[in-house]
C-alpha cells in the first residue's frame, strides 16, 4: 500500500474517508460528549448563580435518602457480583475440567438469561418467590417458614443475579479454555497437582477473565433502572435520578449528581477489570493444544453435577416460566398456580398494544442500522486508513459503554428540550426520533466491536489484490471489503436489534407519549397496575420472542460466516 | 551445577496407544542408555510427540511397559515420575517471574528456601540468563524463553530429560545456535535427553542415535549415519534425504523394471525390491562412458535442472525413468541443456537394494 499518497492532507484518496470520520465525530459529539458534559456541568454548577461549586455533592450526601441509595446500590451489586458468581463457579468449572455430557446444557444457560433483561420478569417473580409467591407458599405448607427472596433489596438481588451471572460464566469458561494445557502439564511433570496446582496455576492465569465478568455484572446492576422500579425499591441510585426528573424536573441537580456518581463507578469497574486484564492476555502470549485437560466423571460425580445443574437451570429459568404462566393466567394471587388459563391477555396486547411492537420493530430496526453503518465506517478509518487522530473515533464510540442508560437519557432531556423539532412545536427531546439516536449510541460499542472483528478477518491481500486488479478504494470496500465483512456485519446488526428492542432506562426517561411508546416502556406502564399485570406479561413474552428469535439469527448467521472463513485458504 | 549422578536409562516395551479407536502407538519397543542424546523423528501424526508424552505420564494410558531407570512408570501420575519436560510452547507461566517460574518444582519438593534460592541462580546461569529473574515470560524474547523452560526443566535434576520440538518456534538462526547449546548442556549434565523433531537436519546433527517414525511404528533405530546410509525400507530412505527409489524385481541377478531397465547386481533378495540411490551418488557424463567393475551406465536425456548453489540437481529420463544426479558446482561450471543427450554413472557399491 501507498502510505506516501494516502497519508497526504489532500490526497484524493483520502478524502472520502475523511469527511465520513468528520461526520461520524460529529454525530458522536452531538449525541454523545454533549449531552454527557452537560450532565456533568449541571451536576458541578450552583443551581441558582451557575457558578462552579461541590455544593450539589455536599447536599447529596447530606440527604438521608440519598446516602441509602448509595449504599443499598452499592450493596446490590456487590452481592449480586457474589451470588452471580457462587451460581457461575461451579459451572464454568464443571465445563472446563469434565468430558460432561451437561455442557451443552451449561452453554444453553449461558444465553437464556441474556435474551430476557432482569426488569421484564421481575414482577412475574415476585409471584413465585414473593413473601405470597408460590415457592414460599409451598415452603409454609410444607415446612412452616419462608424465605424472603424477593423481599426489598434481597429481590433486586436475587432478580439480577439470575439474569447477570452469564457475564461470568462466558469470561471465565472463555478464560479457563485459554489456558494451554501445557501450562497445566508442566506444572504436573514438575510435581505439582490436585489443589495446589489448582490453587497456584489454574486459578491466577483465569482470575482475568473472572474479573472482567464480575465487573460487567457490578456496572449492569449499579446502573439498572427497570429492575428496581418495577419490584417498587426506589431506594437506589438509578432509580431516585430517574423520579428526581421526572417529578421535581429537569433543573433538579440531585439526579445530575446521582448520574456523576453512575458514571464514576462505571468508570471504577472498567478500570478494575482493565487492570486485571493489563498484561495478563495470556492467551495470545503462548500458542499450543488449548483447554485445560479433562477427565470422565465417576458415575456418582456425575449424578451430583447434573443434579447442580438442572437446579440452576430451573432457578434461571423461572423468570421466563413466571412471565410465561403470568401471561396466560386467569387471576394468580396467594396461590401456587394461576387460577385458570386464557388466551385474553394476548389479545388485548394484540389489539391495544400494536404501537408498541410497531414502534419497537421501527425504532430498534433503525438504531441497528444506524450503529452498522457507523461501526463499519469507524472499522474501517481506524484499520486501514491513516487519517490522524482516528483512534480517537474508536474511543469516542467506545465510551458510550461508560455511560448508564438513566444518565444518557437526562443529558438528553437537557440538552435537547430547549430545541424544537423543525416546523413545528415539538420539543427535540420528545421527538421519536432522539429514542432512536440514543438507542443507537448505547448499542454503538457492541455492534462496532462486531464489525472491527469482521474486518479484522479479512486479509489486507484481497483487498490489495482487487487494488492492483484496477479497483479504486471506493470501489474496492464497495465489492471486496464489505462482502466479506457481510456475515459480521449482520450479527452486529442482530445483536444491537435484540438489545435495543428491549432497553428500558434511557427509553423511559424520553418517551414523552404512549403512542410513541416502544414495548419495553409498555411492559412499564402495564406491570403498574395489578390488572395490567396479564397484558404486561404477553408483551413481556412478545418481546423475549423477539429477542430470542434475534439472537438465534445472529449465532446462525455467526456460524454460517465462521464455516464460510474455515472453507477459505489460510490467508494471514 | 554438579554432573548429574541419577540420570536413567529408558526401556519401552511392547507400548501401544490409542485415541479412542485410533491406534496411535503400535508395539514399540526401545532401549536408550543413560547419558544418550536420543531423537525421535518424524512427520506430523508419526506418533513421535504422543510416545514422548506417555513416558512423561500425559495422555490416554498406554498398553505395555515404559522403564525408566529400571522403575516401571506405567500407571504412575506425571508428578511422581520425576520425568523433565520442555513443552513446544515453551509453557512459562504468565503470572509469575522468571525466578518463580524456576522455582516451583523446587518448591513443589519441599525443598528448603535457602537451597532454592542458590539453585535457581545455578540454574539461571547455567543458561546465561539470571539477569532476567524478576521479568515475567511476556518480557522475554522467544529463545530466552526456550531457555528459561530448560532451566526450570533440570533445575529439579529430573532423571531424564524430554524435549518437545523445542526449536520449532525459534528462526532459522537462533535454531542453530539453541541446538548446539541444549547439546553442550545436555554434555554437561550427563542427563539422558529425548529431543522429538520433524527437522531431519536437527536430528542428525544432535543426536547420538535416533529412532525413525511413521504411522505409529518405528521404522528403524540406529545413528544418523547408520540410518541415512542403511535405511531398512522405503520409508526410512525416502524420509532421510533425498533418494532415487525404484520399483522392480530381481530376476537371474538383474534388477529390471516394467520400463525395461535392467541393471546387474548382486544380492540375495529375490522377487519384488526398490532399488535406491542417493542423487550424489550418481554422476554424469557429456561423453559415451561404458559399464565397469564399478559402475553401471545407463543412457538418457537431461530432463530439467535444478540450481541449488553447492549443487546443481538434474532430472534425467533414462529408460522410462526419470534418475536425480546431483552435480557439486563450482564457479564457471556450466550446466547442462535440458534435451542434451548424457551418461549416467552409478557406482555399484552406493546402490541399496530393499525388500518391498
Amino acid at each position: 500500500m501507498s502510505t506516501n499518497s494516502s497519508s497526504g492532507f489532500l490526497s484524493k484518496a483520502n478524502l472520502g474517508p475523511k469527511a465520513i470520520a468528520i461526520l461520524i465525530a460529529l454525530f458522536l459529539i452531538l449525541f454523545l460528549a454533549i449531552p454527557v458534559a452537560k450532565v456533568f456541568i449541571v451536576a458541578f454548577q450552583d443551581p441558582n448563580t451557575g457558578s462552579l461549586t461541590l455544593i450539589n455533592f455536599v447536599d447529596f450526601f447530606n440527604t438521608s435518602l440519598f446516602r441509602e441509595s448509595f449504599w443499598n446500590s452499592f450493596y446490590v451489586a456487590s452481592v449480586s457480583v457474589v451470588l452471580a458468581s457462587f451460581i457461575a463457579l461451579p459451572l464454568a468449572y464443571f465445563t472446563s475440567r469434565f468430558n460432561f455430557g451437561g455442557t451443552v446444557i451449561i452453554q444453553t444457560l449461558g444465553i437464556v438469561p441474556l435474551i430476557m433483561p432482569p426488569f421484564v420478569g421481575a414482577v412475574a417473580m415476585q409471584l413465585l418467590f414473593g413473601s405470597n409467591g408460590s415457592v414460599n407458599l409451598l415452603l409454609d405448607d410444607y415446612f412452616g417458614f419462608t424465605i424472603p427472596f424477593m423481599e426489598g433489596l434481597n429481590g433486586v438481588i436475587f432478580v439480577q443475579s439470575i439474569h447477570y451471572f452469564p457475564f461470568i460464566l462466558i469470561n471465565l469458561s472463555a478464560a479457563l479454555a485459554n489456558i494451554d494445557r501445557s501450562m497445566e502439564e508442566s506444572a504436573l511433570s514438575l510435581g505439582s497437582n490436585g489443589m495446589r496446582l489448582f490453587r497456584r496455576i489454574v486459578f491466577p492465569l483465569s482470575m482475568p477473565g473472572y474479573v472482567a465478568g464480575a465487573s460487567i455484572v457490578f456496572i449492569k446492576v449499579f446502573d439498572d433502572l427497570g429492575t428496581p422500579l418495577l419490584l417498587n425499591v426506589n431506594n437506589m441510585l438509578a432509580p431516585q435520578a430517574y423520579l428526581r426528573i421526572s417529578s421535581v424536573g429537569i433543573s433538579d441537580p440531585m439526579g445530575y449528581v446521582i448520574s456523576v456518581i453512575l458514571v464514576i463507578f462505571s468508570l471504577f469497574a472498567m478500570w478494575v477489570a482493565f487492570l486485571a486484564m493489563r498484561g495478563k492476555d495470556y492467551a495470545s502470549t503462548q500458542k499450543g493444544g488449548g483447554g485445560l485437560m479433562k477427565r470422565d466423571m465417576k458415575p456418582a460425580e456425575k449424578l451430583g453435577a447434573y443434579a447442580l445443574v438442572l437446579f440452576v437451570l430451573a432457578i434461571v429459568l423461572s423468570p421466563h416460566i413466571a412471565l410465561a404462566l403470568l401471561s396466560f393466567g386467569t387471576i394468580w394471587s396467594y396461590s401456587v398456580l394461576p387460577d385458570a388459563y386464557t388466551l385474553a391477555h394476548y389479545a388485548e396486547v394484540f389489539s391495544s398494544a400494536g404501537d408498541f411492537i410497531k414502534n419497537t420493530l421501527l425504532y430498534a430496526g433503525m438504531a441497528a442500522t444506524i450503529d452498522v453503518v457507523i461501526g463499519t465506517a469507524i472499522a474501517y478509518i481506524v484499520w486501514r486508513t491513516k487519517i490522524k487522530g482516528r483512534k480517537i473515533l474508536d474511543y469516542l464510540a467506545m465510551s458510550a459503554l461508560a455511560v448508564p442508560g438513566v444518565v444518557l437519557g437526562i443529558g438528553y432531556l437537557r440538552t435537547f428540550y430547549q430545541f424544537d423539532v423543525p416546523f413545528s412545536n415539538l420539543p427535540l427531546a420528545n421527538f421519536w426520533l432522539i429514542i432512536v439516536i440514543a438507542l443507537a449510541i448505547r448499542r454503538l460499542p457492541y455492534a462496532m466491536r462486531a464489525c472491527v472483528a469482521a474486518l479484522q478477518q479479512v486479509s489486507i491481500s484481497l483487498e490489495e489484490a482487487s487494488e492492483s486488479l484496477g479497483a479504486k478504494k471506493m470501489s474496492t470496500v464497495k465489492r471486496i471489503t464489505i462482502p466479506l465483512m457481510t456475515g459480521g456485519i449482520l450479527a452486529g446488526f442482530v445483536t444491537s436489534f435484540a438489545t435495543a428492542a428491549v432497553e428500558l432506562s434511557t427509553t423511559i426517561m424520553l418517551v414523552s407519549s404512549e403512542a410513541d411508546a416502544p414495548i419495553a416502556y409498555g411492559i412499564y406502564v402495564f406491570m403498574q397496575s395489578a390488572a395490567g399485570r396479564g397484558p404486561g406479561a404477553a408483551l413481556g413474552i412478545l418481546a423475549v420472542v423477539i429477542v430470542a428469535l434475534g439472537t438465534y439469527v445472529s449465532n446462525r448467521i455467526i456460524q454460517k460466516a465462521n464455516q464460510k472463513n474455515a472453507m477459505a485458504p489460510d490467508q494471514q | 551445577m554438579t554432573q548429574n549422578k541419577s540420570t536413567a536409562g529408558i526401556s519401552i516395551q511392547n507400548l501401544g496407544l490409542s485415541f479412542g479407536t485410533t491406534e496411535v502407538l503400535k508395539g514399540v519397543n526401545l532401549e536408550i542408555k543413560p547419558g544418550e542424546f536420543f531423537s525421535f523423528l518424524g512427520p506430523s501424526g508419526s506418533g513421535k510427540s504422543t510416545l514422548l508424552r506417555a513416558i512423561s505420564g500425559f495422555g490416554p494410558d498406554p498398553t505395555g511397559s515404559i522403564k525408566i531407570g529400571g522403575e516401571e512408570v506405567t500407571g504412575l501420575p506425571a508428578w511422581q515420575r520425576n520425568v523433565g519436560m520442555v513443552f513446544q510452547s515453551y509453557a512459562l507461566w504468565p503470572h509469575m517471574t522468571i525466578r518463580k517460574n524456576v522455582a516451583f518444582g523446587l518448591e513443589e519438593r519441599k525443598v528448603a528456601a535457602t537451597e532454592i534460592d542458590g539453585r535457581v541462580d545455578d540454574a539461571l546461569d547455567l543458561v546465561g540468563l539470571k539477569h532476567l529473574a524478576d521479568r515475567t515470560p511476556g518480557q522475554l524474547s522467544g529463545g530466552q524463553q526456550q531457555r528459561i523452560a530448560l532451566a526450570r526443566t533440570v533445575v529439579v535434576e529430573p532423571k531424564v530429560l524430554l524435549l518437545d520440538e523445542p526449536l520449532s518456534n525459534l528462526d532459522a538462526n537462533l535454531r542453530v545456535q539453541m541446538r548446539r547449546d541444549i547439546l553442550a548442556l545436555q554434555r554437561e549434565l550427563g542427563l539422558t535427553t529425548i529431543f522429538v523433531t520433524h527437522d531431519q537436519e536437527e536430528a542428525n546433527t544432535i543426536s547420538d542415535r535416533m529412532a525413525v517414525l511413521d504411522k505409529g511404528i518405528i521404522q528403524q533405530i540406529g545413528t544418523p549415519v547408520e540410518l541415512y546410509d542403511q535405511p531398512q525400507n522405503r520409508f526410512v530412505a525416502s524420509f532421510l534425504g533425498t533418494a532415487n527409489i525404484i520399483k522392480g524385481s530381481i530376476k537371474d541377478a538383474f534388477f529390471i523394471t516394467d520400463n525395461g531397465l535392467k541393471i546387474p547386481v548382486e544380492s540375495n533378495l529375490t522377487e519384488k525390491v526398490y532399488l535406491v540411490v542417493r542423487p550424489q551418488s550418481v554422476t554424469l557424463s557429456e561423453t559415451e562412458v561404458v559399464d565397469s567393475k564399478h559402475s553401471h551406465i545407463l543412457e538418457g536425456k537431461v530432463e530439467y535442472s535444478e540450481f541449488l548453489g553447492e549443487t546443481v540437481r538434474y532430472s534425467v529420463h533414462c529408460k522410462g525413468h526419470d534418475i536425480l544426479a546431483d552435480e557439486s558446482h563450482r564457479r564457471g561450471n556450466k550446466i547442462l541443456a535440458n534435451g542434451q543427450n548424457v551418461w549416467v554413472v552409478i557406482t555399484k557399491d552406493q546402490i541399496l537394494l530393499l525388500d518391498q
